[in-house]
């Protein structure tokens, strides 16, 4: 059931708040065991809320499940991190819990991720593996893994997840189910733990575009204690969702639909594009030039906005503290190398590397020069094109354990959905279709449409146009 | 911008982490090759009129005026050691 179809049943009295927290106990006791996508969940507290529940407010009683890096008063806050896992009560709400709670909405459960939002298989996770609903032996993608998981396996109505290289729209895809990155400055990052500033934004997983218009409309807007939110109205994002595509300009980049593609990648993909040009919509071949440069800009910038973000876990005022250390210095060492996974540590390193003395200008300062070209790259697209049509995943959800030894392997498989947290336009993962791939019959994939910054609306009618093509 | 070799050792030092042997070797060749892949970097050629202001308003100060903290007995809570209302840790400035 979608979060508007859960609505109407409350408003109906077909069934309540509480009712459905029950329900979705009974389904996360059944099936949660094997997709492992809650960390945790506080029943009680959420019954509570529930009993209260102000179902005038626009998601009045309605549970959403949340990632676990972002602040929840009085819940755990672990970021998948052994540094967090034991010992932090957050003290505090996120700006965008804050608002989902005014908005009526019941925060419910603690969803699993890769350690510190860094990876792509929620492997990364230094509590547990989330698997894959549609197929327990595949990854569910990440970092947002145990949010898309939850979602598609119906233990969860929508979700929170973050997105700072494809985080929320790559598991989407993997899971097939919606997942949008708002363009940046959308939505406060108050409360989330950052991983890399200028590319993180909060966005929502759900089982529809039009629920995922509904959680936007809810946690967008300006907020003063996120200097990097826009103060710009925000649209009503339903009002114009089932205009279609008639008209539009859909662009379509020679650079996203290599010879690396999967075969059924490429044809669901296509074939969706075809569908919406039979709708009316006019396609366009546009080139992206700088997309051959985004994977390393990335893998610059990111990292050395990690060292710098992740330096705050130092073992004093929260998390885990080492003992037995000989001094200050020693105690930050010793509670790092234990409270670290080693993608977190390997990304850490990397970023000290580009920003020390004597690299600084040959990476760092250069790859936010390239950084520039890819976003100009972007904007000269959207002169001619209202929106931008791509895979998301070069391929569908690999096997478990599959990873390569040589990690660069991974990062190059971000390559689709890089692109729009550099530039901080708007993405969205529709799904459309599914494929045989690597002895599975049929994995979901996901189609990515992008829009100018603070284009959304116009991105959630083409993805409505998308969702309801056949 | 070539890198002749990461000492992954010593940058680990600066992050303030502690490698076990195996994960010095490990990232060793790792990192090689990330920052091999970086590199393609270099061959860009940057426009001479490329700055590096950023196109969205970041940044900004809010006014200075007081506003309300945390509870600091919730913040407290989260410390891994604390004494009289304060974070104890341990001791800094050493004996002369």
């Amino acid at each position: 059931m979608t979060l508007t179809q859960l609505r109407q049943q409350f408003l109906s009295g077909e069934t309540t708040p509480t009712q459905a927290l029950e329900n979705l106990a009974a389904a996360i006791a059944e099936r949660d065991e094997r997709t492992k996508a809650y960390i945790s969940y506080d029943l009680e507290a959420a019954l509570k809320a529930a009993a209260d529940a102000d179902l005038s407010k626009p998601l009045g009683g309605l549970p959403i499940a949340i990632k676990d890096n972002i602040n929840t008063f009085a819940e755990p806050c672990t970021c998948g991190s052994k540094f967090l896992a034991k010992n932090y009560i957050s003290p505090y709400d996120a700006t965008v819990i804050r608002k989902l709670k005014e908005a009526g909405a019941i925060p419910f459960g603690r969803m699993n991720m890769d350690e510190f939002a860094m990876g792509s298989a929620t492997e990364n996770s230094a509590i547990q593996l989330t698997r894959n609903p549609r197929d327990p032996e595949r990854i569910a993608g990440g970092s947002s893994g145990g949010s898309a998981a939850a979602v598609a396996d119906l233990t969860a109505y929508a979700a929170l997840g973050s997105d700072t290289g494809g985080s929320i729209r790559q598991p989407a895809s993997h899971c097939g189910i919606v997942g949008l990155k708002p363009s940046y400055g959308r939505v406060s990052r108050y409360g989330l733990v950052a991983f890399a500033s200028s590319l993180d934004q909060i966005g929502p997983l759900s089982q529809t575009v039009d629920d995922a218009a509904l959680m936007l409309q809810t946690i967008a807007g300006y907020d003063p204690k996120d200097s990097t939110s826009i103060n710009a109205c925000v649209p009503d994002y339903s009002a114009g969702i089932n205009e279609g595509v008639k008209g539009l300009r859909l662009g379509i980049p020679a650079e996203y639909f290599t010879d690396g593609i999967h075969i059924g990648v490429r044809e669901n993909v296509e074939k969706c594009i075809q569908l919406l040009e039979n709708q009316g919509a006019k396609i366009i071949k546009i080139s992206l030039p700088y997309t051959s440069y985004v994977v390393a800009t990335y893998y610059v910038i990111a990292p050395a906005e990690a060292s710098s973000n992740l330096s705050r876990f130092d073992g004093i005022r929260y998390g885990n503290r080492a003992t037995g250390a000989q001094d200050i210095i020693d105690l930050y060492h010793q509670s790092r190398e234990l409270g670290f996974g080693p993608e977190v540590k390997r990304r850490i390193i990397l970023g000290t590397y580009v920003l020390s003395s004597g690299y600084y200008d040959a990476y760092y300062t250069r790859a936010q020069k390239v950084r520039k070209l890819i976003t100009r790259d972007f904007n000269q697209a959207f002169e001619k094109v209202d929106v931008i049509l791509s895979p998301v995943t070069p391929s569908p959800a690999r096997r478990i354990g599959t990873c390569s030894e040589n990690p660069l392997e991974d990062y190059l498989a971000d390559v689709f959905t890089i692109a729009a947290n550099l530039a901080g336009i708007p993405a969205i993962s529709v799904p459309c279709g599914t494929t045989a791939f690597d002895g599975a019959a049929e994995l979901p994939l996901g189609i990515q449409v992008m829009a100018p910054s603070f284009g959304e609306a116009t991105m959630l009618r083409v993805a409505k146009a998308i969702e309801s093509r056949s | 911008m070539s890198h002749p070799h990461i000492d992954v050792s010593y940058v680990a030092k600066l992050a303030r982490l502690d490698l076990t042997p195996n994960e010095v070797v490990t990232f060793q060749s790792q990192l090689e090759a990330i920052l091999d892949h970086v590199e393609s970097l270099s061959s860009v050629e940057l426009p001479n009129d490329l700055g590096l202001d950023d196109h969205r308003k970041l940044g900004l100060m809010r006014d200075d005026t007081p506003i309300p903290s945390l509870d600091p007995e919730l913040v407290l809570r989260n410390a891994p050691d604390q004494a009289q209302s304060q974070i104890r840790v341990p001791k800094v400035v050493t004996d002369a």
